[in-house]
């Protein structure tokens, strides 16, 4: 087998494990998305108008990409620490691929983002989502989610090893991604916002993402929203990708 | 393998920003020995097993290990070394098992091998009872075995220890520095880092003091103590207020004027022989009672106070080594 491969899937492995060794990790996957449906249906929906829909079906494409873009906070928790307690050193003194260990870590996200889609999406349809679209585009909205999602992986992985602390890492995310998903067409209609807002809103890579999602989970005019959404995807992992990897082979222990 | 060097370093060089933690030091270790490098925080100690295990790239020089370019054969090589140092790199989230199981499968060893490999190696270091508890539940002994361990999973050649033993208690050190003896006897080459001076006094062939990133003496721990001299008498005296009369009495028969401090007397003899009986009798003499005399070989604390003007532990305050 390739060496890269097996690598990655030695590390993925060990990311996995992780999870399941401490389970309060899982609380983040699962009832921190829940909480999030909950709240935003029952408490800020009533306020909120959509005019075309009801509210819990224009919030359940647009909580799931948000969600989706903090999946990968383990990647940048798990290499800051990796990176704290000398791991990296031990790792990038080994005969292995350079990249594994960010490869084993995204890889494993994607498996911790299925969980959070599937526990959502659930929740979701208790609180009254239903689908409005052919399965062919119900499934090729849930690929985009977790390419989305890993795309986001590698940005966590960016900030994990750009980061001085695992508490850093967390917070440097929080921040960068918290506004950049509330100014997009997430949570309301965009037209709502005040123009400045709503201009940076329209470009939105997290806009285009939601609109595609809402095209393939309820049957909305897609536009170009279906093609720009993995491009975007795709763009965004091509390129953290590629400065974590050059960021990990100087990484230094902090 | 060029000549029977397993390590060799020359004039090797890197700058921190502002600071030069490595300023040309050469290094040479035989097959099969220990090299010691010896000297406080700070000194470029760490630095230089991070080149060497290809972690960095050197500013300048050239070092080469089992005949490899760190640099231009950094991929080949790293199969041939391992690391194990003071920061204990193993996965706490995981058993000790699963560790040396990992290790062994990103070394690439031919199926099936990283389980008997980890087997093997948690027997030896005195793990099995562990070996299936997640390690945050190890004292930290454990921890720097299973390190150890994890260094050895693919039986390198050549080992490398940055501090091995900082930071543990003492019966852990004790322990620990067996087992490196045991790796030594096998033939491992070993390159060791330590501000503890007991360390490479009882571990390494060579000793190679560092300071400041330069190399300030070389040599092995009986050569470098010559440096500074010959045998001491201490005594301690029954009562500090009668020092004067004591220095006065022990003149005669030292080979430098004794110098005292708290109570203790301290001076270097001309000859052995004979020494304690003859100062036992001048104190008498006077009338100065003594607790306690002994004759000592000079240490490589002595040794490093002489050769740098400074004690190894002071620099310890600086705070953490230069990364």
């Amino acid at each position: 087998m390739n060496t890269t491969l097996s690598d990655t899937l030695v590390l993925a492995r060990r990311s996995i494990m992780r999870i399941v060794r401490a389970p309060d990790l899982l609380l983040a996957y699962t009832v921190q998305p829940i909480m999030f449906v909950l709240l935003f249906v029952y408490v800020l929906g009533g306020a909120i108008v959509t005019p075309g829909f009801d509210y819990v079906d224009f919030l359940i494409p647009g909580i799931l990409v948000q969600t989706l873009s903090f999946g990968g906070f383990a990647t940048a928790l798990g290499l800051a620490e990796d990176l704290k307690k000398g791991l990296v050193d031990r790792f990038r003194s080994l005969p292995m691929s350079r990249s594994a260990v960010l490869t084993g870590r995204t890889l494993a996200d994607i498996a911790t983002n299925a969980l959070s889609i599937v526990v959502m999406l659930v929740v979701g349809v208790i609180a009254g989502f239903s689908f409005d679209a052919p399965l062919t585009h119900i499934l090729l909205g849930l690929l985009l989610l977790l390419v989305f999602g890993y795309a986001f992986s590698w940005v966590f992985a960016f900030i994990g090893l750009s980061s001085s602390s695992p508490e850093a890492a967390q917070s440097l995310g929080f921040i960068f991604l918290f506004p950049l998903s509330f100014i997009s067409s997430a949570f309301v209609p965009i037209d709502s916002m005040p123009a400045i807002l709503e201009a940076f809103a329209e470009v939105n890579p997290f806009t285009i993402v939601v609109d595609a999602m809402r095209a393939l989970f309820l049957g909305t005019p897609a536009g170009n929203s279906i093609w720009g959404a993995f491009a975007w995807s795709i763009g965004i992992a091509a390129v953290f990708a590629f400065l974590s990897v050059r960021r990990y082979k100087r990484a230094v222990v902090k | 393998m060029a000549g029977e060097l397993a390590i060799e370093a020359e004039g090797l060089r890197k700058a921190y920003k502002d600071v030069q933690a490595l300023d040309g030091i050469d290094l040479s270790a035989p097959a099969g020995s220990v090299l010691g490098l010896l000297g406080p925080n700070g000194a470029g100690k760490t630095t230089a097993v991070r080149i060497l295990t290809t972690l960095l790239p050197p500013d300048g020089g050239s070092a080469r290990v089992v005949g490899l370019d760190v640099v231009a054969e950094a991929a080949e090589l790293r199969s041939k070394i391992g690391l194990a140092g003071q920061y204990a790199a193993v996965d706490e989230h995981m058993t000790g098992k699963e560790n040396l199981e990992m290790v062994g499968q990103l070394y690439h060893l031919p199926k099936g091998e990283p389980q008997s490999r980890a087997a093997e190696l948690l027997e030896r270091f005195d793990l099995v009872a562990a070996a299936d508890r997640l390690v945050k539940t190890y004292s930290g002994g454990m921890r720097r075995r299973l390190d150890l361990a994890a260094a050895l999973v693919a039986r390198p050649p050549v080992l490398f220890l940055d501090e091995p033993t900082t930071g543990l208690d003492p019966r852990s050190r004790i322990d620990l520095w067996e087992t490196i003896e045991g790796r030594v006897a096998e033939g491992t080459t070993v390159l060791l880092t330590t501000q503890y001076l007991d360390e490479a006094d009882r571990l390494a062939d060579r000793i190679a003091v560092i300071d400041s990133g330069r190399v300030i003496a070389e040599g092995s721990s009986d050569e470098l103590k010559d440096q500074v001299g010959g045998e001491r008498l201490d005594v301690t005296l029954e009562s500090k207020d009668e020092a004067e009369k004591a220095i006065a009495a022990l003149t005669p028969i030292a080979a430098e004027a004794p110098a005292m401090s708290d109570g203790l007397l301290r001076m270097p003899v001309r000859e052995r022989r004979g020494v304690i009986a003859e100062a036992v009798r001048r104190l008498n003499d006077v009338g100065v009672g003594i607790d306690d005399i002994s004759l000592s070989r000079p240490t490589l604390d002595d040794v490093f106070l002489t050769l740098t003007g400074h004690v190894a532990e002071e620099a310890e305050s600086e705070g953490g080594e230069e990364r």
